[in-house]
């Protein structure tokens, strides 16, 4: 689950959220009663329920923007708009919104085909939980787990999403700006820029640096941040997609070349496209060309007809080919030349057609719902089969599990094509970050293989690190903000130059702010007393014009003092020197005037006139600010 | 003083080669490069001389904007770039840089292969020609360098087409190119946000006339390719391949399948079958109708519109046909322009019998519609362009009386110069900024308060921030300067109680400063101190001592001038 919080000048930024079930999940057979045992381990039976990001910690009605980076984080979104008082924007890609559309339908439609009257709710009595076996034991937050939505729900939040292009600057509340880039890793998927004038934050999540079909990733305009938050990295750090994908294919070609079917647990977009395009490129040189594909989801045709529309969000090979114009995928082609069927279901087309040996891609990757449970139980007895697991998301062996014992093959061949640590550092170098933040778990090597020093990420400053629900102050201090200088102000400012290099103008003028922005204008000229008459209402007008005086600096050389109170007609004076400075002594006045290096103090009679005449005097070897 | 300038090398007061050059913040930008139909010789192209005599364009021009795929936009680009020379960023969106070689193609070789021109561009000088191009998306911030930075919206005119906010620092100016403002059987409407620009430039072909409901002009269409459908007869649809041509199929298709009709329809080959592939994989550009249902029915593979053959000329019975557009010399154009006698290859005379009808479906804006985007805009002043000169004076007249906004109408050649005062922007210390927002919190907030602070420029980097800061950074000490009056009062008693006397009257003066009288005896207005002192020759006489900084100078010469005047006498 990626999901993180920003504030800045008091607006809070939500980065959701994809809804976390691969770890938590609560698995279920088809036995009754709550818990069941099957193969030795213990299974909840119930409608599947799903962990949603924290909403305990943070009151979401306060939350003015939620940035969703790709269509797999934002599977929670219709918990959020609906049902928490969020009354703030989404942004996201439209890629993102379409696809994401789709795999909330596939969700909801494989949920909604198989009712189940009631949620299991007693094994969440923490007596009872705590008893349980893992992984059931170590479940968290089981009192917060949601049923799934409806579709209503569904298009109600996805209406409430803003669309918005890569590099794109969105203003919010005129303080800050955020923007979308290319994260590489799927159509649509973004890293998203927070920024003021003055501060950048990057959230860089679920990021690929691969060449598969989505635009390149945008690494030049992570540069010059001062947070990084970086999340969203590879399940399976060691494993090489490209290698995974060989074997994939290989596996795939013995399984069939021996007559047994491969089924495909799969998401209906994302590598399936890339999968499909490999396979396009293999079939015909590893002599599968007869065998049928079959890719089945409620939104097989729809997904597949997305993905040929986004020209604009692919990487360059696919542009190119939509110039032609071609289809970017070449999966129109295997459809065109009925190498690939898709069907919604398994019931209806799907039960004529189908034909043995054969390939089928299918959902959910969980094995917990969807088609997929139909053709593990139809496939699983026979050795001849095969399943391969692509999709990174899940424990394979605990999606097996309430299937033992099974006698069909079971090839694990995760890709996932989003960053490793290598890439990661590799990418820290290229855009110098001054801090990055990330989940505490990156910052240690993953418990499984704690030898493994490469498995963690190395950066200096070392990153900052935070665990769920936590709440991390960001390390930078703002210290300036954007204001607006008028013209005419400006062409009043009188600039003088303190050092090489350096000048300097006193301002004096009226602030406005409106939807914080700031800007100065002239102050008004002070209103000539108008004879007699008394207008109010002006007056009312008139900033505050007690006009501060400037503070001074410099020092008063006392030759040179002395000299010019000569020059404007003062006689009589006399020099004294003290620890500290000079007294200068205008006798026939009864005025005397301290000088030090730093002070200038004039003591003298009531007599205005010649105070201000020595005030001025003073004033012209000083300088203002 | 700065300025935005304008030249229209093309489409000054006409309509063809639209060509715009503007000068903005320093930077120069030219707003597409297009033809004219009009001509075959020099003036079909704009006059790229006028950018430079003795100068390489690239050196001159920091980025080329193409609107849309249209050849008075973009048909003298290839000529610009490869003959002329210009090897600086093009700018268009995805489906522009997808469609327009192949019309620049087409249009190479109508003119060479056709025409036999001679010193024309050449494949390889358009292949080249789009190596140049950077593709944008929409509402995409592009920076074409560190100050100059472009942003495209949706204009809706033809697949692609867009409208071009162009932005440096806080000076703007936004290029509609061609625009529609009510959607289409397959586009959506032109939109733009209150971006507020200095300066609009808007194409203005439509701007005396308001059409009428595009249902009536669709329906009198309709009817009247049913009527000679039912007469047996055939009809032919001259129509530019692409955008006109997507438009009327739907329209037909739609037609014939509400009203069951069975004869055939047929596009010219090449072309337009072409266009239809863009169409289906650039759904996205269309309109929301469209988009919403693609994955049912995408509206670009029609049923009953299949492509030419020669072979089926001669076919019996009704049939509707739609032949490219017919350009200048074709027998086509011949029989538009009326002409009812044609002399056909072999000196054979053919007679015109055939009913000839003219409807306009062209996507441009209409009067009411470029009022409604000026309005949306909100801009300082508008410039048309695209348009003829004597109805450009007009909607000119209503843009001035109903947005009071300045509106010009340079033509060819012809610069228009409008002076800007853009708004510096500088740093603020977020300490002198709150300080003074925290005044803002005061009752009387809504008063505009006068805010005091020291702007420091060091190269280009701008921050304004209190004096004390100021002084601090610079490594300066203050100097303070300090006054101190002496007073004389009449009064015997002891000093002590004239202090007192001294406090309770200034109390009752000064309600809106803060007395205080300090228990060594002292009183304080403010950070101004008052001291009592006895007279060292007078007994009858004190002295008040009245010392201040320079900054409270205001007050402290009020505060002597009221006590020279004397205390009240009190009933003691």
């Amino acid at each position: 689950m990626q999901c993180a919080q920003i504030q800045i000048n008091y607006y809070y930024v939500g980065l959701w959220t994809g809804h976390d079930f691969h770890s938590q999940f609560p698995s279920f057979a088809t036995c009754s009663k709550e818990l069941k045992e099957c193969s030795g381990h213990v299974f909840v039976d119930s409608v599947p329920e799903f962990c949603l990001p924290e909403t305990e910690l943070i009151d979401l009605s306060t939350v003015d923007v939620i940035l969703i980076s790709n269509y797999h984080c934002m599977m929670a979104l219709p918990y959020i708009t609906e049902h928490t008082g969020f009354t703030g924007t989404v942004y996201a890609t439209e890629p993102t919104v379409q696809i994401g559309r789709l795999l909330m339908e596939e969700l909801v439609n494989f949920i909604e085909r198989v009712p189940k009257a009631q949620s299991a709710s007693l094994w969440k009595n923490k007596d009872i939980q705590r008893l349980l076996p893992s992984p059931l034991k170590d479940a968290v937050e089981v009192s917060t787990w949601r049923r799934c939505y409806t579709m209503q729900e569904v298009n109600s939040a996805l209406s409430k999403i803003q669309l918005v292009g890569y590099s794109q600057k969105i203003e919010l509340f005129g303080a800050v700006q955020v923007t979308p880039l290319s994260s590489g890793y799927a159509l649509g998927s973004s890293n998203w820029i927070i920024q003021s004038h003055y501060e950048k934050v990057s959230y860089v999540s679920g990021s690929s640096l691969l060449t598969t079909h989505p635009q390149p990733m945008d690494q030049a305009s992570l540069k010059n941040s001062d947070v990084l938050v970086l999340t969203g990295l590879t399940q399976i750090p060691t494993a090489n997609p490209d290698g995974m994908v060989g074997e994939f294919c290989s596996n795939l070609a013995l399984t069939v070349r021996n007559g047994g079917n491969v089924l495909v647990p799969c998401y209906p977009s994302g590598v399936i496209y890339d999968l499909l395009e490999c396979l396009y490129q293999y079939i015909d040189s590893a002599g599968l060309s007869n065998i049928p594909f079959y890719f089945i989801s409620p939104v097989a045709n729809s997904s597949l007809e997305f993905s040929q529309i986004f020209a604009e969000w692919l990487c360059h090979n696919k542009q190119t080919k939509v110039y032609l114009p071609e289809p970017p995928f070449p999966h129109a082609e295997l459809i065109q030349t009925n190498k690939l069927k898709h069907y919604p279901s398994l019931h209806g087309d799907f039960s004529s057609d189908f034909r043995q040996p054969c390939v089928v891609f299918t959902g959910h990757p969980s094995l917990r719902f969807g088609d997929v449970v139909h053709f593990m139980e139809l496939w699983g007895k026979s050795s001849l089969n095969t399943v391969i697991f692509t999709e990174p998301d899940f424990s394979y062996l605990e999606a097996l599990a309430p299937y033992q014992p099974l006698a069909m093959k079971c090839i694990y061949c995760p890709i996932d094509t989003r960053l490793n640590f290598i890439q990661v550092s590799k990418l820290l170098k290229e855009v110098q970050p001054l801090h990055v933040v990330c989940p505490e778990q990156y910052t240690q090597p993953p418990p499984a293989q704690s030898h493994r020093m490469d498995l963690m990420i190395d950066c200096q400053p070392p990153a900052m690190s935070y665990r769920r629900a936590e709440v991390l102050a960001l390390p930078f201090k703002r210290r300036y903000e954007k204001i607006e200088i008028m013209p005419e102000l400006a062409d009043s400012l009188v600039p003088m130059e303190i050092k090489p290099g350096i000048s300097l103008a006193t301002v004096s003028a009226v602030l406005h702010t409106k939807d914080n922005k700031h800007v100065l204008q002239p102050p008004p000229r002070p209103t000539q007393p108008t004879g007699g008459k008394k207008r109010k209402r002006a007056s009312d007008d008139i900033p505050d014009c007690k006009v501060l005086k400037p503070l001074l600096s410099g020092s008063i050389p006392v030759e040179q003092f002395v000299q010019a109170l000569e020059k404007h007609g003062f006689s009589d004076i006399k020099v004294e020197d003290t620890a500290k400075g000079h007294i200068v002594l205008l006798q026939e006045a009864e005025t005397l005037i301290q000088i030090e290096e730093d002070s200038t103090h004039i003591i003298c009679d009531n007599d205005e006139m010649l105070r201000v005449r020595l005030r001025d005097l003073v004033l012209k070897f000083l300088q203002k600010f | 003083m700065p300025e935005i300038r304008v030249t229209p090398l093309g489409a000054g007061q006409d309509v063809g080669r639209s060509c715009i050059l503007v000068s903005i913040g320093g930077k120069n930008v030219m707003l597409d490069c297009g033809m004219h139909m009009g001509f075959n010789d020099d003036r079909r192209f704009p006059d790229f001389s006028y950018i430079t005599r003795n100068g390489r364009l690239t050196d001159f021009l920091d980025c080329v904007i193409i609107s849309h795929f249209h050849l008075d936009h973009c048909g003298a680009l290839p000529y610009f770039s490869e003959m002329v020379g210009y090897d600086g960023p093009i700018y268009m969106t995805h489906p522009t840089q997808a469609i327009c070689p192949i019309l620049l193609e087409d249009y190479r070789k109508i003119a060479v292969d056709k025409k036999g021109e001679a010193n024309f561009f050449t494949s390889q000088m358009i292949k080249d020609c789009m190596k140049k191009v950077v593709a944008v998306h929409l509402h995409q911030t592009v920076q074409v360098d560190d100050e100059l930075e472009i942003k495209a919206y949706y204009a809706g005119h033809v697949l692609g087409a867009a409208m071009f906010q162009i932005k440096v620092g806080s000076e703007s100016v936004v290029y509609t190119g061609d625009y529609n403002m009510t959607p289409d059987r397959h586009l959506g409407a032109a939109w733009i946000d209150k971006c507020r620009p200095n300066l609009l430039i808007t194409e203005s072909t439509y701007a005396t006339t308001i059409r009428d409901s595009k249902r009536c002009r669709e329906r009198d269409f309709l009817k009247k390719v049913h009527e000679a459908v039912e007469r047996g007869g055939k009809v032919l649809i001259p129509v530019f391949a692409l955008g006109r041509a997507q438009e009327l199929c739907i329209l037909l298709e739609t037609f014939w399948e509400r009203m069951n009709l069975k004869a055939p329809i047929y596009f010219s080959t090449g072309l337009t079958e072409k266009a239809n592939h863009y169409y289906k994989l650039f759904i996205t550009w269309t309109n929301q109708k469209i988009r919403k249902t693609f994955v049912q029915r995408n509206m670009f593979e029609f049923k009953h519109i299949k492509a030419f053959d020669r072979a089926f000329a001669d076919n019996p019975g009704p049939m509707v046909i739609m032949p490219g557009y017919c350009v200048q010399g074709t027998v086509g154009h011949k029989i538009l322009s009326g002409q009812r006698k044609l002399e056909m290859e072999g000196r054979q005379v053919l007679e015109v019998k055939m009913q000839v009808e003219y409807m306009s479906f062209s996507a441009h804006a209409d009067a009411k519609g470029i009022m409604q985007l000026v309005g949306q805009a909100e801009p300082e002043s508008v410039l048309l362009v695209h348009g003829e000169a004597k109805k450009m004076e007009f909607l000119k007249q209503k843009i001035e009386q109903e947005f009071r906004v300045s509106c010009y109408m340079p033509a060819n050649g012809e610069t228009v110069t409008l002076p800007t005062s853009p708004s510096i922007p500088v740093g603020i210390s977020l300490g002198l900024l709150k300080r003074e927002m925290a005044q803002g919190l005061l009752p009387d907030a809504k008063k505009p308060r006068l805010l005091h602070g020291t702007l420091i420029m060091k190269d280009s980097n701008f921050r304004l921030v209190s004096s004390e800061q100021a002084l601090k950074e610079l490594g300066l000490a203050e100097h303070q300067l300090r006054f101190t009056c002496r007073v004389h009062l009449h009064d015997p008693r002891k000093e002590q109680e004239t202090a007192m006397r001294v406090y309770s009257h200034l109390k009752s003066v000064l309600k809106e400063h803060c007395v205080q009288h300090l228990p060594d005896g002292s009183v304080t207005v403010e950070s101004i101190l008052i001291q009592a002192a006895a007279h060292s020759e007078d007994p009858g006489t004190k002295v008040l001592l009245v010392s201040w900084t320079y900054q409270d100078e205001e007050l402290g010469s009020h505060l002597t001038s009221l006590l020279k005047k004397g205390l009240p006498q009190a009933a003691s």
